[in-house]
């Protein structure tokens, strides 16, 4: 079992549950969250005072899965969110222990599906 | 029987001549005045909630019910103040410099006309002029967020109000003052609301002290706020300013129009500094330009006519912008919402134009040094210096003094939580619903 986590451009959003959708990927969580890469974000500008909360907007996923889908879900995700500009995002695989759906206490392969 | 008839008649002729003497206390009251300066006193009220978002959105968000407590504990307290010991101090015949006790708890005044206007109840010009004396000190609130105490900022209001607010307004406005006397044109407040309350924000922010982990510009966490709030300014101010003609006529006609005109080419002048200085055109730019323009044309809009009130607009933006985002860096004040920056200078600056742009054709007491009476720009310096020197000083006394029993500013372990907590045990917005 993996954890994907990755984090994307806002507005390519929908075109990466599309494609999760299309090889069938469906659980998955989202939340927004700030930051920069490597260009630092864009300066704001406050009466001409330089505000250092250079941060931009990003989309973080988090989806489980059972290691035969974490092609299809790195697949679908690059499929998705690249645009080819800088600010694209990235892609964490993480190996997961654990699994438990609180509903029925089913633990591993089963709760993940 | 006949005792009672006696007895009806009676009341019937005692009745009557109340009639009478009510008729008799009015009979010069104007319906048409009445009502515009009735309806402006409620569009002035309405400035100090609009400045309660205007501020609102440019603090953090942990701060934001504080900024709104503050303009709404304003209203709340000067209005009591106000009737109470204010207006007399203000406005009543006393000497030169201040008023008497003569309408303490406003005694005396009665039903009928005062002896600032003929045409409308005394009553409603206290209460019009009361909503002046709300908003002054209102308007230094931006200039000390996010760090006073609660406790400090009520008796500092209640004092200011008193040996700071109430003697300036009697020089310039009152009967007897001696501003007043010596001819210095002040149609809406520049000196009296905008200079005073400008020039005693750069004595707070001076004895407070910079914030705490933060740039000296404001830190907005919700401009859509900031620009409903400037709405509502800008809408609020056809009553500060036109309300000021105390009569429904053409003279609050030519406040209204040169009002807008100078909000208008302010905001666009803002616009066109910060985009060839800062780079971008800002959404808080434009509508500091727009306060700025308001504040320049209060003290012109009796005054002046429209090429004027666009040229004062078009001023005022660069001289503000400059103020705020080079000589502030430089002095290193936390001038937070630039209380200074925009009505200390921008109420200077519209001051000092009134008496070159004063058109004797749109009101004949005011001719400025384009209409040939260079000695009115002398008489608006003396006017603007004299304020200045007495918000400053006076602001800095009172400070210190009262700093001597509570504490100003905050810990700075409240600081970095943030007033709404820390002072009101409240939160703005909630993580969880």
């Amino acid at each position: 079992m993996k954890l994907i986590i990755a984090i994307i451009q806002p507005h390519m959003l929908e075109n990466v549950k599309k494609e999760l959708y299309s090889r069938d990927v469906n659980l998955l969580s989202v939340s927004e969250v700030i930051g920069h890469g490597r260009q630092k974000g864009i300066n704001e500008m406050y009466r001409g005072h330089k505000e250092t909360g250079n941060m931009l907007r990003k989309i973080r996923l988090e989806i489980a899965v059972n290691d035969n889908f974490v092609k299809p879900t790195v697949d679908a995700i690059l499929q998705g969110a690249r645009t080819g500009e800088i600010g694209d995002g990235k892609i964490f695989i993480l190996p997961l222990e654990e699994c438990i759906r609180i509903r029925t206490g089913e633990t591993g392969k089963e709760a993940i599906g | 029987m006949k005792k009672l008839l006696f007895f009806l008649s009676t009341m019937v002729l005692c009745f009557s001549s109340g009639l009478f003497a009510i008729e008799e206390i009015t009979r010069k009251i104007n319906s048409g005045d009445t009502a515009w300066v009735l309806i402006s006193t409620a569009l002035v009220m309405l400035m100090t909630p609009g400045l309660a978002f205007f501020y609102g959105g440019m603090v953090r968000k942990k701060n934001i019910l504080s900024i709104l407590m503050q303009c709404f504990t304003m209203i709340a307290l000067i209005s009591i103040h106000w009737v109470l010991l204010g207006y007399s101090l203000s406005f009543s015949n006393g000497n030169k410099f201040l008023g008497s006790l003569n309408w303490l708890g406003l005694m005396n005044i009665g039903l009928g006309s005062g002896p600032y206007s003929d045409t409308i109840p005394h009553l409603i010009f206290v209460m019009f002029q009361g909503m002046f004396a709300i908003i002054t000190p209102a308007l230094m609130i931006g200039t000390f967020i996010e760090r006073m105490k609660y406790k400090f900022f009520i008796l500092f209001s209640l004092l200011w109000a008193t040996f700071i607010y109430a003697p300036v307004c009697h020089w310039v406005w009152a009967k007897d003052g001696w501003l007043a006397s010596l001819g210095a044109l002040d149609f809406a407040g520049g000196t009296v609301v905008h200079i005073n309350a400008g020039f005693s924000a750069l004595a707070i922010a001076i004895l407070l002290g910079q914030r705490k982990n933060t740039t000296l510009g404001p830190t907005p966490h919700n401009l859509t706020y900031t620009l409903l709030g400037t709405a509502l300014l800008w809408f609020g101010w056809f009553g500060f300013n036109a309300g000021s003609a105390l009569a429904a006529n053409s003279l609050a006609a030519n406040a209204f129009l040169v009002t807008n005109t100078a909000a208008a080419a302010a905001a666009i002048s803002w616009i066109i500094v910060e985009w060839i200085f800062s780079g971008k055109p800002t959404t808080l730019g434009m509508a500091t330009g727009a306060v700025a323009g308001l504040v320049a044309i209060t003290p012109a809009s009796g005054f002046v006519d429209v090429i004027g009130s666009i040229i004062i607009g078009a001023l005022v933006s660069p001289i503000c912008f400059f103020m705020i985002s080079f000589v502030k860096n430089i002095f290193k004040y936390d001038d937070s919402l630039d209380v200074f920056g925009v009505h200390g200078i921008g109420g200077v600056v519209g001051a000092l134009l009134t008496g070159i742009f004063a058109n004797p054709a749109i009101n004949e007491a005011g001719k400025g040094m384009l209409f040939g009476n260079p000695g009115q720009f002398g008489i608006q310096l003396i006017s603007v210096i004299s304020v200045i020197a007495y918000s400053f000083i006076g602001t800095i006394i009172i400070f210190k003094l009262l700093n001597l029993f509570i504490r100003a500013r905050v810990t700075d372990k409240e600081e970095a939580i943030g007033l709404d907590l820390t002072e009101h045990n409240e939160r703005a917005y909630t993580l969880v619903d």
